[in-house]
C-alpha cells in the first residue's frame, strides 16, 4: 500500500511551537484523510527549526464507493413531491428511481445511489491546501509581495515549499501536485542553511529524503538530536571532570533551534560564582539557552563552564563560537552580579520611604526593609479592587498575627517575615527572574540576619503551590501562608471575583487547596469562619477608619464648646463605630459561608484525590463545618468503622430505620423524636429505647473530645438493639400512639447516628 | 564590492568602515541610501522612511543609519555596553523579498561574519512599538549567542495593516562592531581604523556627549517644559492634520501636510522619553501617554495613505 510524504519547509519556526505545530499537522491530515474514506497504517511526525514533515504508511490508494439508499415519496405522490425528491437525489428521470413495497405504505420511490471512490491523491491534493490555509499557529503572519492582497496564506514565518509524495513500495512515487497561494507542491526541498552545498534536494519517500537530508546536514528526528545533545553534553562535562545540569526545557528548546546540533563548551570568570547558583543557571539559560554544569559530586554550587549547542561544525572546531558566547555569557553574569550586590546596598531615594517604613515597623537601616518600603510607596497595584501591594502586606500582616498563635508561631516573627514576605519583589533579580520570587528574599533575609523562621517563611508562604508541592513545617511559614492565601481567597470573594469553570486567572483554587493542605498537615484546631471575618475586616478596615473619622467631624461640630456634652461624643463615636463593625461582618456573612461552600468543594477533590468516597464526605459534612481538619477526621474515622462488621450492620441497621421514616414523611406522617416510654410495650423497644438514650450521651461525649473512633465505637452499641427490635417489633402497630411511638423511637437512632454521620448519604 | 575600500577601512578595524560596508552592500540589493532623520528618536523604525514608508502599496527600498536616542539607557559613560545615544543600521524593503534572509546573511559575510566559523541563528522574537502601534513577527538574529540584528516582517504600522508587508533589518551598530573588532567596551571602538596619533576611538567622540546628556536626561531636563513640550506637540500635530486634510470638494482627497505632522508626533514620543527618564510619570500615567503617542501616529498613518507616496494614483504592475 501507498505511503505519504509530506514537507512544509519555512524560515525558522520558533522553537516552542514546534512540536506542537508538527502534532497537529498530522492530525489533521490524518483525520482529513479517514474523513474522505481512506485508512492508514502509522503516521509519524517530525519537525526541525525549519521544515515540519508527515511520515504516512499503508494508505489506501483510493476511496471505497459508498451506496445509500435514498428514501423517496409515494408512487402515487403529487408530481411537484416527486420532481422535489429528483432534485434532491441528483436524478433526471423517475425512471432511475427503484420502486420499494411497504405493506403499510404501499409503494413509494427510493434512489439507490453510489458515491464513487476517488484515488488518495485526490484527496490529498484537495485537503492539503485547506489545511495549510486554515493551519492553528497560535501567531501567524504574512509576507512578500502576495501580502498586499487581502486573503493571502498566513503561515508562523513564510513558508518556502512544499514536498508531497505519494507512492508504493514497487511503484515510483509521484509528486501529489497542489498549490496554494502560489506555492506549487513538488518534489525539492533543501538540506543545513549553511553546512549542506545549497543544491537542491530530489526526494523520493521519506526513507531516502531521511537519508539525503541526514547527508546534507539536517537531523530530521528532534528526539534524536535530543539524544545527541544530551550524550554530547554529558560526555564534554565529564571529559572535564564535570557534570551536566540537566534541564529537559532547556534540551527541548535548544533542539528546536538547531538542525544539526554541535555541542561545545565554553568559561566564564570563576569570580562570578559568587552570584547564587539559580541565578547563574537561569540568566544563562533564559538569556543564552546554554546548560550549566558542577563539579562531580557537588550538590548546589556550579562550575565555570557552560555548555552552548551550536549548529555549525565550525571551520576552526568552535573557538570563535565558544569564544563569542563567553563573552556575552560573561557580560550577562555582569548585569547579574550588579543585580545581586545592588540589592543588598542601600537604595538612592530613602526619603520617600519614611511613611512606610512607619506602617510597617521596618528598619531603613536593612536593604530588605527598604524594598519593602519601596513596593510600598510606588504604590504598585495588586488589584484594582483590591488595593496596592503595601495594603495587602498591610492586611496579611494583620492576618498572620491572628494566626501565629493557633499554628504555634511566635506572633513578633510572623509579623516580621509577613511584613518582608513581598519585598523582594521590588529587587533587581526578581524583576528579571520572577520565578525567583520568595527565594531570593529568603537569601537576602539571611544576609541582614533575619531569623532563620523569617527568612524561610518569606520563601515559604508561597507553598504548597499545588497537589505535589510540599508542605512547609516551620510554624512562621504556615501562619504566613495562610494568611497570603486567605487574603487573597477572602478579597476575591469580596469583589465578587470568583473561579467559574475552566477560568480561574487568580489561581483560586490552587490558592484554596493550599490552606487546605496546610490546615491537614498538624493537629491544629482552626476554624475558618472567624479568620474569613478577621480577613474582610481587614479589607474594609480603610473604609470604616474614614466614616468614624467623619462621624467623629460631625459630632465635634455638632458640640462645639459643649464641655458637657464630651463624653457623650465619644460614646456615640465608640457606639457608632461598633455598630459599623456590626454591619460589616453581617453584610459578609453571605459571601463567607459561600467561600467556605467553595472550600468544601475543594476539600472533597482533595481527599477524593486521596482515595476517600466521595459518599463519606457527603456523609459527613455539614453546611457550617468550617474546621477542615475534623471534617478529614471524621472521613477516616468512618472509613475503618464502615470496614467492620459491626459499622456495616449498624449501617444496615440504620438505613432500614431510615427507610421507613422517609416512607412516612413522604406520606405526610409528621414523626416526632420524642419517645413516650409509658408506651413502650415489648421488651426489644425498650431496650433500644435505653440503649439509644445511652449511645447518644456517649458518641456526644466522645465527639466533644474530637474522639470519633470513640463515637463510632459507642454507636456500635445501638447494632444489637436494632436488630432485636426489628427481629421482634412490627412498627406498623394498630394502635395509632404505639405507632408513632416506635416511629419516634426510629427517629432517635437517626438523630444519635447524625452526631457522627449522615448515613442516609452513605451508598451501599 | 564595487567600491574597494583600503585596509584600515574594513569592518574588523574601523567603525565608519563597518556603516560604509553596509552602505556599499546595500545600495548593491537597490536601497536607497537615506541620510539619518534630523530628529531625536528612539529607534530606526521612527524615521518616516520606516513609519510611513512602509504604509500603502508603492515598493520602497531603504538603508540608513539612525542615531537613536533612549534617555533611560545613559550610564554616564561608566558602562561599556549601555550608551543613551547610538546607532542603528535601518534596511526596509516593501514587499519582504522572499530571499531576505540570504541577503541578510550575505549582509554579515560582507562585514566580515562567516557562517562557517561563526554560529548565525534565527531565534523568536516578536517585536512591538505601543507607541507607534505597530508589530510583526520574526527573530533575534544570534551570532555566537549575541543578538546582533532584529529581523522583524511589519504585520501593522500605525495601526493599519501593512499591504504589502515590509521586511524590516536592525543592526545595534556599535554591538556589531565590538564583535568584529573584538573589543569590551564601547568606548575602546577604533572610530576611523587609524592607528597611533591618527587613531580616533568610539570614546573620543562620544563618551563627553554621554556624560553630559545622562545629568540632563537624569537630573536637570526640566519636567514642566518637557511636559509643555509633549502638549504643544500633540496639540501642533493635530492642527497640522486638520488644516492639511482634504477638503470636500477637492477633485482627488490628497493630504497636503503629513511628513510636517509626523515630526510632532517625534517630538511627543521624544518628550515622553525624556519625562519617563526623569522619573515623574507613574505606572498608570504611562500607559495613557504611550496611548496619546499611538493616537498621533494612527493619525498620521492614515493620512499618509492619502498622499502621493502612500499609494494614492499608484498602480501595481502585476494587477
Amino acid at each position: 500500500m501507498p505511503d505519504l510524504l509530506l514537507e512544509l519547509r519555512s524560515e525558522e519556526i520558533p522553537a516552542r511551537m514546534q512540536r506542537k505545530a508538527a502534532g497537529d499537522l498530522k492530525k489533521l491530515v490524518t483525520d482529513g484523510l479517514v474523513e474522505a474514506g481512506l485508512t492508514y497504517e502509522a503516521a509519524g511526525d517530525y519537525w526541525t527549526p525549519r521544515r515540519l514533515t508527515l511520515d504516512i504508511r499503508g494508505l489506501t490508494a483510493r476511496s471505497k464507493d459508498v451506496h445509500e439508499d435514498r428514501k423517496g415519496p409515494s408512487v402515487s405522490a403529487p408530481e411537484a413531491a416527486i420532481a422535489g425528491f429528483l432534485r434532491s437525489a441528483g436524478l433526471t428521470d423517475i425512471a432511475q428511481a427503484h420502486v420499494h413495497t411497504d405493506p403499510k405504505k404501499g409503494d413509494f420511490y427510493v434512489a439507490h445511489l453510489t458515491k464513487p471512490g476517488r484515488p488518495a491523491e485526490e484527496i490529498i491534493a484537495e485537503l492539503l491546501p485547506k489545511i495549510i490555509r486554515e493551519f492553528p499557529w497560535p501567531k501567524s503572519m504574512r509576507w512578500g509581495a502576495a501580502s498586499a492582497k487581502a486573503g493571502s496564506l498566513r503561515w508562523v514565518r513564510p513558508l518556502q515549499s512544499i514536498v508531497c509524495m505519494f507512492g508504493g513500495e514497487t511503484e515510483e512515487p509521484v509528486v501529489v501536485d497542489f498549490e496554494v497561494s502560489g506555492l506549487r507542491s513538488g518534489n525539492i526541498t533543501y538540506g543545513h542553511r549553511f553546512l549542506s552545498d545549497g543544491q537542491p534536494i530530489t526526494v523520493r519517500r521519506f526513507d531516502d529524503y531521511v537519508a539525503k537530508l541526514e547527508k546534507a546536514k539536517v537531523v530530521l528526528d528532534a528526539d534524536r538530536r535530543k539524544e545527541i545533545i544530551l550524550a554530547d553534553a554529558q560526555n564534554i562535562a565529564f571529559a572535564s571532570g564535570l557534570e551536566l545540569v540537566e534541564d529537559e526545557g532547556l534540551l527541548e528548546e535548544v533542539s528546536g533551534l538547531v538542525e544539526w546540533p554541535v555541542v561545545l563548551m565554553g568559561e566564564f570568570e570563576e569570580s562570578f560564582l559568587a552570584i547564587p547558583p539559580e541565578v547563574i543557571r537561569l540568566t544563562i539559560k533564559t538569556n543564552q539557552k546554554c546548560f550549566v554544569t558542577r563539579k562531580s559530586g557537588e550538590t548546589d554550587k556550579l562550575s565555570n563552564k557552560f555548555i552552548l549547542v551550536s549548529n555549525i561544525v565550525a571551520s576552526d572546531g568552535g573557538k570563535e563560537i565558544a569564544y563569542g558566547n563567553g563573552k556575552v555569557v560573561r557580560a550577562r553574569l555582569s548585569d547579574a552580579l550588579y543585580f545581586w550586590t545592588t540589592d543588598q546596598h542601600d537604595l538612592p531615594d530613602m526619603e520617600k520611604l519614611a511613611a512606610a517604613a512607619i506602617r510597617f515597623d521596618l528598619d531603613l537601616k536593612k536593604p530588605l526593609d527598604q524594598r519593602m518600603a519601596r513596593l510600598d510607596a510606588l504604590n504598585v497595584t495588586f488589584h484594582a479592587k483590591l488595593g496596592t501591594q503595601g495594603e495587602r502586606v498591610t492586611r496579611i500582616k494583620a492576618l498572620a498575627r491572628e494566626i501565629a498563635p493557633l499554628v504555634g508561631a511566635d506572633q513578633v516573627l510572623a509579623a516580621r517575615a509577613a511584613a518582608l514576605a513581598k519585598a523582594d519583589l521590588t529587587t533587581e533579580i526578581v524583576g528579571e527572574f520572577p520565578e525567583l520570587q520568595g527565594g531570593m528574599g529568603r537569601k537576602y533575609a539571611l544576609l541582614q540576619n533575619e531569623h532563620p523562621s523569617v527568612a524561610a517563611a518569606i520563601e515559604e508562604h508561597y507553598k504548597p503551590q499545588g497537589p505535589s508541592d510540599t508542605v512547609p513545617d516551620d510554624a512562621v511559614s504556615v501562619a504566613v501562608a495562610l494568611a497570603d492565601k486567605l487574603d487573597t481567597l477572602v478579597g476575591f470573594w469580596a469583589i465578587d471575583e470568583k473561579p467559574t469553570g475552566s477560568k480561574d486567572p487568580y489561581a483560586l483554587r490552587r490558592a484554596a487547596l493550599g490552606v487546605i493542605r496546610l490546615l491537614l498537615s498538624s493537629d491544629w484546631q482552626i476554624a475558618l469562619l472567624p479568620l474569613f471575618q478577621t480577613a474582610f475586616a481587614q479589607l474594609r478596615e480603610d473604609a470604616i477608619e474614614k466614616h468614624v473619622e467623619r462621624y467623629e467631624a460631625q459630632q465635634a461640630a455638632q458640640n462645639s464648646g459643649d464641655v458637657d456634652g464630651e463624653e457623650d461624643v465619644t460614646n456615640a463615636i465608640s457606639g457608632f463605630e461598633k455598630r459599623l463593625r456590626e454591619e460589616v461582618a453581617e453584610s459578609a456573612h453571605p459571601v463567607l459561608l459561600d467561600l467556605l461552600a467553595f472550600f468544601h468543594d475543594r476539600l472533597k477533590v482533595h481527599l477524593r484525590d486521596l482515595g476517600a468516597r466521595h459518599d463519606l464526605i457527603d456523609a459527613v459534612l455539614t453546611d457550617g463545618a468550617d474546621n477542615l481538619l475534623l471534617i478529614a477526621r471524621r472521613v477516616e474515622a468512618l472509613v475503618v468503622y464502615l470496614n467492620s462488621e459491626e459499622g456495616r450492620n449498624l449501617l444496615a441497621g440504620t438505613k432500614r430505620a431510615a427507610n421507613i421514616l422517609s416512607a412516612e414523611e413522604k406520606k405526610g406522617t409528621v414523626v416526632t423524636d420524642r419517645v413516650d416510654p409509658a408506651l413502650l410495650a415489648l421488651d426489644a423497644e425498650k431496650t433500644l429505647f435505653a440503649a439509644v438514650n445511652q449511645a447518644e450521651k456517649d458518641a456526644a461525649q466522645a465527639i466533644q473530645k474530637q474522639d470519633f473512633s470513640g463515637a463510632m465505637i459507642a454507636l456500635s452499641a445501638l447494632r444489637e438493639p436494632v436488630d432485636s427490635f426489628f427481629e421482634d417489633v412490627l412498627v406498623n402497630d394498630g394502635n395509632p400512639d404505639i405507632r408513632a411511638n416506635r416511629l419516634a423511637l426510629l427517629a432517635r437512632i437517626r438523630t444519635a447516628t447524625n452526631t457522627v454521620a449522615d448515613f442516609s448519604k452513605i451508598t451501599g | 564590492m564595487t567600491v574597494p575600500l583600503p585596509d584600515h577601512m574594513h569592518p574588523t578595524r574601523s567603525f565608519q568602515g563597518l556603516i560604509l560596508t553596509l552602505h556599499n552592500y546595500w545600495a548593491q540589493h537597490g536601497c536607497v541610501i537615506l541620510q539619518p532623520y534630523d530628529m531625536e528618536v528612539g529607534a530606526g523604525t521612527f524615521h518616516p522612511a520606516t513609519t510611513l514608508r512602509s504604509l500603502g502599496p508603492k515598493p520602497w527600498k531603504a538603508a540608513y543609519v539612525q542615531p537613536s536616542r533612549r534617555p533611560k539607557d545613559g550610564r554616564y559613560g561608566e558602562n561599556p555596553n549601555r550608551l543613551q545615544h547610538y546607532y542603528q543600521y535601518q534596511v526596509i524593503m516593501k514587499p519582504s523579498p522572499a530571499n531576505l534572509q540570504e541577503l541578510y546573511l550575505g549582509s554579515l559575510a560582507a562585514i566580515g561574519l562567516d557562517p562557517l566559523l561563526h554560529d548565525v541563528r534565527f531565534v523568536e522574537d516578536d517585536w512591538e512599538s505601543p507607541t507607534l502601534g505597530a508589530w510583526g513577527l520574526g527573530w533575534e538574529c544570534w551570532c555566537d549567542g549575541m543578538e546582533v540584528s532584529q529581523f522583524t516582517y511589519f504585520q501593522q504600522v500605525c495601526g493599519i495593516e501593512c499591504a504589502p508587508v515590509s521586511g524590516e533589518l536592525t543592526y545595534g551598530l556599535e554591538r556589531l562592531a565590538m564583535y568584529i573588532q573584538g573589543v569590551d567596551s564601547i568606548y575602546d571602538l577604533n572610530f576611523n581604523g587609524l592607528e597611533g596619533d591618527d587613531k580616533v576611538t568610539y570614546g573620543d567622540v562620544f563618551l563627553q556627549a554621554e556624560q553630559e546628556y545622562s545629568r540632563h536626561n537624569f537630573e536637570h531636563a526640566n519636567t514642566s517644559v518637557l511636559l509643555r513640550h509633549f502638549e504643544d506637540a500633540e496639540a501642533e500635530c493635530a492642527a497640522l492634520l486638520r488644516a492639511g486634510a482634504p477638503k470636500d470638494g477637492d477633485n482627488s482627497p490628497m493630504h497636503r501636510m503629513v511628513l510636517p505632522a509626523y515630526d510632532q508626533c517625534i517630538k511627543a514620543s521624544h518628550a515622553f522619553n525624556l519625562l519617563d527618564a526623569r522619573g515623574v510619570i507613574s505606572v498608570t500615567e504611562r500607559q495613557s501617554y504611550i496611548l496619546r503617542v499611538r493616537n498621533l501616529a494612527r493619525q498620521c498613518g492614515e493620512a499618509f495613505l492619502l498622499t502621493e507616496a502612500g499609494g494614492v494614483n499608484f498602480k501595481s504592475e502585476s494587477v
